[in-house]
């Protein structure tokens, strides 16, 4: 049934049909177009939907829209000063110039998160925007705790909360936004902390998300996914079924894909299918499609479907998938071994082997972790259409030119035929490295010949998207009497789940990377990645170093502890630094700032010890069940893809109007690549920043930058913004025929050049020949950058140069653990990263911020368990009330190589985290927590399991 | 085509007669009010149940101070709840409030739906139960009053049968017994995280205590550890004659916590569970102690 229902949205009257318990937040989007209402979960588990109604904040997913008669409903489209925000058209929610709107049509909460950073990707800022704006009506200056109450039920993933908590402080008591941003001299938009390019769309909602376009005349594919982790399967009669249900257009099934049913990050090994052939490897995995009207998809329930499932005894782990007798899951991987990894170098032996000449202290150490989700708060969306012989794929993508390559085997066509149109992303950190919605609505759109759209529901979502790889790893090290270390052995065995997909990438990287940020003359470290039945493990933000980490850091504690040494002087003391050499044999000739980082973190580490000996002190008077800890945790991470090419072309044309456009396949996936690259191709060209307009990821647009992955962007597709900018400047200079120091002015169909000193030389740009591409773009000069990092492929023995530079960091922990209940609070984070040169500040500490905050949910809470953790409920995320005080300190040293001295700073945020915040658990209560996460009835049975049972805190 | 049915504010028979004709035709109507655990439940699947929403009955969102006690209606949110100057023996629900799942939640969602609901997880039932309080449900065959803690009878299931509908809570007040009583309350929850999370297990307290400090009767309940939250009789009796003051919490023992059952999920194992439970009780009484 259907009813009128009439209520009030951002002050203007509205009356819709509708279903009346159709969800209020279905109505926003769907029949009213309102799409900076985001959807996240459907379940007021992310608060990303938050609207308020008649005042108060709700999650519009939750609200029948009956209830919402006669209502004032307040939407992100109604924060503005200006009227009418969702009425923008033509807007491209993904480039830079979303249509009207400026800075000043902001609300002082939106200019708030502009400008100090509290938006990254952006799909939680709506919801959280709105929420603020509640709890500001009710607290015109609230305390931090009525601010985390208010804030307390929208989740972000990019954060860490820190500079959302500081955006809503800073614009509370109706107080306008502190200051403008300071004008920026030509040439100094790098290290400035401008607004992300990309900002103003995601602070009014207006930016465009994989979810956000609804093509008309469009159908939806929605995929049937196994029940079962490892089941044969036979489909029946589909026709029959189709001729019961009007408006389900077709099925596709394995037999259907017109080019080749696989799919694989790497070139050789695709062994993925789009839909399986007859055997299921794990649960979630799609076996059929439907393709129909979206509203009939919704109601068809996939029990009613004549598919017959054998279930199998699955592979539930790595000790089952390797054992005696276990039948292979596929061809490719004899004993369910994918790949291995290995690094040698020294004498290993020699190096543990005791005697009068052997190590003062060895300590071993055994790490267990578990499947990590990313949880990106938006699910993988996107859609499809076919264009006369070629294929759009409009989607949320961190890797649009594999995308483009992948769908093309799996249509069977050339790659130029296909074109990806990438949305702004909302979330990625791995998690949209793999293919997700694009092979079913590609194979729809291009068979049915009608645009189709998929967005996955939170709980396929989880169900069907690669994990981190659960590690299972022993290491062990030794060092003499002045602590350096002698020697360092380590095997991970990774499960990889049920196919590839980024499985390789682990086994390789984390060898190399297996004994931290440390000079190691002897090292053997060995990996497996394991296939099982369980979820595709692909890439999550660090690629199995930060499981690595977790080991490497818990053995220099120990040592630190036998050796009597102190732990950061420990490191220190071992610290890689210019003119080592890696255990791959690569000489660091530059930028390798880890002994700066924990430089400057050495006064802090000695004071917060101090305060917390003197708090515990204190709470065992008392009597009281809670110990404070301080720990430390130290990292490299190798920039870019391991001793394999991975370039980046990025372009800057000019075009006759006097417009500058930076054509890049860099995709922002909102840890601020867009604003940095701009700000380098800017300093580059010798314009402002503010000038630059921005084509992104588009692949019919940009060449190809590679992936956003392996912390690569700023490094690369960076170095490839500077050649660009630099290499139209150089065009620009021969043109006018000016020296190198010319100024460059920007007008209106010209370009001015000024030599210090010298008369201004105008170029008439109008009067050039324009060259025009048949996706619209035009320029009269194109400056082109190139740039691959230098690597060399690795022996036998990992000896090489993996990468071609690295970043450093270390992070102080300060925790509180209740003896009693083992419940763990973090209460502040120290965080010192090498990070070359920060291009953006601001950018930078968001970065580690949202690092931060994860390595947080790794340590502590975050637990994916197939068929069991597949909402935002049970798998939990960091809420802005767990969310620690955060001090961060960058360290530039600089990398020759680096555009501006500029490395990478994605990943490494994430990978000390853990390490600090064991080590701090370790310190409060004496118990090594080596089985992630530590869950409070993991802490409180370490704590039990402790030799005298009571924790050395509680002895004095 | 399912059916959905608002009744306005003056149609509470309507209502009932609504439900009483779904039973009939053998199409029982779901009663939804703030509806905060009718969608999660229903993510990625067609909502097409005949629904009765009862938000629209305004005479349902009150809370009233009754002939010796208070009368909360079904339609009162945790927010309401928060926001009702309320005496100390609400202090443990309204703290069971604030901890439930994020404001957009506690803005629409209702005690009474809490207790329908009845997942062994749920906030406001070991508060209910440590209040005395009892479920009011009305049907066109007539009225009745069930106490929270027989009303719900398992893991999301309850006595109310699909002709009724429940239209509040009755709350007897726990100082009525005497003159110079004083009833204060508390609750505890232990989650994994700040916010929007799950209780592993939680404890809500009333403690009444005479003109000396000296306990006249107290009533405990734990939540998350057991498919229905527990009472601990035992320990109550135990308590019942003694000071209320620091140290109280000593009292508890763990055979005091033996009608809970709890068991290994994700959040946690049963013997953790067991073991914080008690933490909990100890640590509630303290509060109250202090």
């Amino acid at each position: 049934m259907t009813a009128w229902i009439a209520f009030s949205v951002n002050g203007r009257a509205v009356d819709v049909e509708v279903n009346p318990m159709r969800r209020l937040a279905d109505v926003l989007r769907d029949d009213l177009g309102l799409t900076g209402t985001k959807i996240g979960c459907n379940a007021g588990d992310c608060g990303a939907c938050t609207v308020r109604l008649n005042g108060r904040q709700v999650c519009a997913c939750l609200v029948p829209v009956a209830q919402a008669a006669g209502a004032d409903v307040r939407t992100i489209e109604g924060l503005a000063a200006v009227e009418g925000l969702a009425a923008v058209e033509g807007h491209e929610g993904h480039d830079r110039h979303e249509g009207p709107l400026e800075v000043t049509d902001l609300a002082a909460l939106q200019r708030a998160f502009l400008e100090i950073g509290a938006a990254q990707c952006g799909i939680c800022t709506p919801g959280m925007l709105m929420a603020a704006d509640d709890t500001l009506a009710r607290h015109p200056r609230p305390t931090p705790a009525e601010l985390a109450d208010g804030l307390g039920g929208v989740l972000c993933r990019c954060t860490g909360y820190r500079k959302i908590a500081e955006a809503v402080a800073a614009a509370s008591g109706g107080a306008s936004v502190a200051a403008e941003t300071a004008a920026v001299a030509v040439g100094a938009d790098v290290g400035a902390r401008l607004p992300k390019v990309d900002g103003i769309g995601r602070v009014t909602g207006v930016t465009q998300f994989g979810a956000d376009e609804r093509p008309s005349d469009g159908l939806a594919v929605r995929a049937v996914r196994s029940p079962h982790a490892r089941a044969r399967f036979t489909i029946g009669d589909l026709d029959q079924f189709r001729a019961a249900h009007p408006g389900l257009v077709r099925f596709l099934v394995a037999a259907d894909i017109p080019g080749q049913n696989r799919y694989g990050i790497y070139p050789t090994g695709k062994d993925q299918p789009v839909l399986a052939e007859g055997e299921v490897r794990h649960r979630g995995e799609a076996v059929c499609a439907l393709v129909g009207e979206e509203a009939i998809l919704e109601v068809i329930d996939d029990a009613e479907l004549p598919i017959a499932w054998q279930p199998l005894e699955p592979l539930a782990d790595i000790e089952t998938a390797t054992a005696p007798g276990a039948p292979d899951l596929h061809d490719h991987a004899p004993g369910n071994v994918l790949v291995t990894g290995r690094l040698a170098r020294g004498d290993i032996e020699a190096g543990f082997a005791l005697g009068p000449d052997g190590p003062a202290a060895t300590a071993a150490v055994e790490v267990e972790t578990t499947f990590l989700e990313h949880a990106a708060i938006e699910p993988e969306a996107g859609w499809a259409r076919r264009v006369g012989d070629r294929l759009e794929l409009t989607v949320s993508t961190q890797a649009p030119y594999m995308d483009r390559d992948e769908v093309a085997l799996i249509l069977g066509i050339a790659p130029d035929r296909v074109r990806i149109v990438p949305t702004a992303c909302g979330g990625g950190f791995g998690g949209k490295l793999d293919l997700g919605v694009h092979g079913l609505v590609a194979t729809a759109a291009w068979l049915v010949g009608r645009p189709v759209r998929a967005v996955w529901t939170r709980p396929e979502s989880m169900a069907a998207s690669p994990k981190r790889h659960p590690a299972r790893i022993r290491a062990s090290a030794a060092a003499d009497a002045e602590g350096r270390l002698t020697a360092f052995r380590f095997h991970g065995d990774f499960d990889t789940g049920a196919y590839a997909s980024w499985g390789p990438t682990v086994a390789n990287r984390v060898p190399v990377h297996a004994m931290g940020p440390y000079a190691v003359p002897a090292v053997l470290a060995t990996t497996r990645a394991i296939h099982t039945n369980n979820p595709p493990a692909g890439a999550f933000r660090g690629f199995g170093v930060p499981q690595a980490a977790i080991a490497h850091e818990a053995l220099m504690d120990d040592l630190a502890t036998q050796l009597g040494i102190d732990p950061l002087e420990l490191r220190h003391r071992n610290a890689l630094r210019s003119g080592s050499v890696t255990a791959s044999g690569q000489v660091l000739r530059a930028s390798a700032g880890l002994a700066a980082c924990l430089d400057a973190l050495r006064p802090r580490w000695a004071r917060l010890r101090a305060e917390v000996e003197a708090w515990n002190a204190g709470a065992a008077g008392r009597d009281e069940p809670s110990r404070r800890g301080v720990g430390i945790g130290a990292m490299w991470y190798g920039i870019g893809n391991t001793s394999m090419t991975n370039p980046s072309t990025i372009e800057m044309g000019l075009d006759r109007g006097g417009a500058v456009t930076l054509y890049s396949g860099a995709v922002d996936i909102g840890q601020g690549a867009s604003t940095v690259l701009v700000q380098i191709a800017a300093d580059a060209l010798g314009v402002p920043a503010a000038t630059v307009r921005l084509v992104s990821g588009d692949t019919d647009r940009t060449r190809d930058a590679g992936k956003s992955s392996a912390s690569r962007q700023t490094f690369v597709s960076g170095n490839a913004a500077r050649l660009a900018g630099e290499d139209l400047r150089r065009q620009l200079l021969r043109l006018a025929e000016v020296g190198d120091e010319a100024a460059i002015e920007l007008g209106d169909g010209r370009v001015r050049l000024t030599e210090p000193g010298g008369p201004p030389v105008d170029i008439d740009l109008v009067e050039l020949p324009t060259t025009a591409t048949a996706a619209g773009d035009a320029w009269v000069l194109l400056g082109r950058g190139f740039y691959d990092p230098a690597t060399t492929p690795l022996d036998a023995d990992g000896q090489g140069v993996p990468y071609e530079t690295y970043a450093f960091g270390a992070q102080v922990a300060v925790v509180e653990v209740d003896l009693e209940l083992g419940t763990t609070r973090v209460h502040r984070i120290v965080a010192a990263h090498d990070v070359g040169r920060a291009i953006n500040p601001t950018q930078v500490e968001g970065q580690i911020h949202g690092g931060i905050a994860q390595g947080l949910g790794l340590a502590l809470m975050e637990a994916y368990v197939p068929g069991r953790t597949e909402n935002l409920h049970d798998y939990l995320i960091p809420t802005i009330g767990d969310a620690p005080e955060i001090e961060t300190i960058l360290i530039e040293d600089p990398e020759p190589a680096g555009p501006y001295g500029a490395k990478g700073v994605g990943e490494p945020a994430l990978v000390p985290t853990a390490p600090a915040i064991l080590g701090a658990i370790h310190a409060a209560t004496g118990a090594r927590i080596t089985r992630l996460p530590a869950t409070p009835d993991r802490v409180l049975a370490a704590l039990r399991a402790l030799p005298d049972r009571r924790p050395p805190a509680r002895r004095r | 085509m399912a059916s959905y049915f608002r009744p306005a504010a003056s149609q509470l028979g309507e209502a009932l007669e609504a439900l009483a004709l779904g039973v009939a035709e053998g199409r029982p109507r779901v009663v939804v009010a703030g509806a905060t655990d009718h969608y999660p439940a229903r993510v990625g699947r067609a909502i097409d149940e005949d629904v009765l929403d009862v938000s629209g009955l305004a005479g349902l969102r009150t809370i009233d101070k009754v002939n010796g006690g208070w009368w909360i209606g079904a339609g009162t949110t945790w927010t309401d709840l928060v926001e009702r100057p309320l005496p100390a023996c609400f202090d443990g629900l309204k703290r069971a409030a604030r901890a439930v799942g994020g404001l957009q939640v506690q803005n629409r969602g209702t005690l009474a739906g809490n207790v329908c609901n009845a997942s062994p997880a749920a906030d406001g039932i070991p508060n209910l139960m440590a209040l005395q309080a009892s479920v009011r449900l009305r049907s066109v065959r007539g009225e009745r009053d069930v106490p929270v803690g027989e009303f719900v009878t398992g893991n999301r299931t309850t006595r109310r049968e699909p002709d009724e509908l429940v239209t509040g809570l009755v709350v007897p007040d726990p100082a009525a017994a005497g003159h110079g009583l004083v009833a204060t309350s508390t609750f505890r929850k232990l989650g994994a995280r700040a916010y929007l999370v799950i209780s592993i297990a939680m404890v809500a307290a009333v403690v009444v205590r005479d003109a000396q400090g000296r306990i006249t009767s107290a009533r405990l309940a734990v939540g998350a550890c057991s498919p229905v939250a527990r009472r601990l009789p035992g320990l109550e009796a135990e308590l019942a004659g003694r000071p209320l003051r620091p140290g109280v919490g000593g009292l508890v023992r763990a055979e005091h916590l033996a009608p809970l059952s709890p068991i290994d999920d994700v959040r946690g194992t049963a013997e953790y569970r067991r073991g914080a439970a008690l933490v909990l009780v100890r640590r509630a009484l303290e509060d109250l102690a202090t």
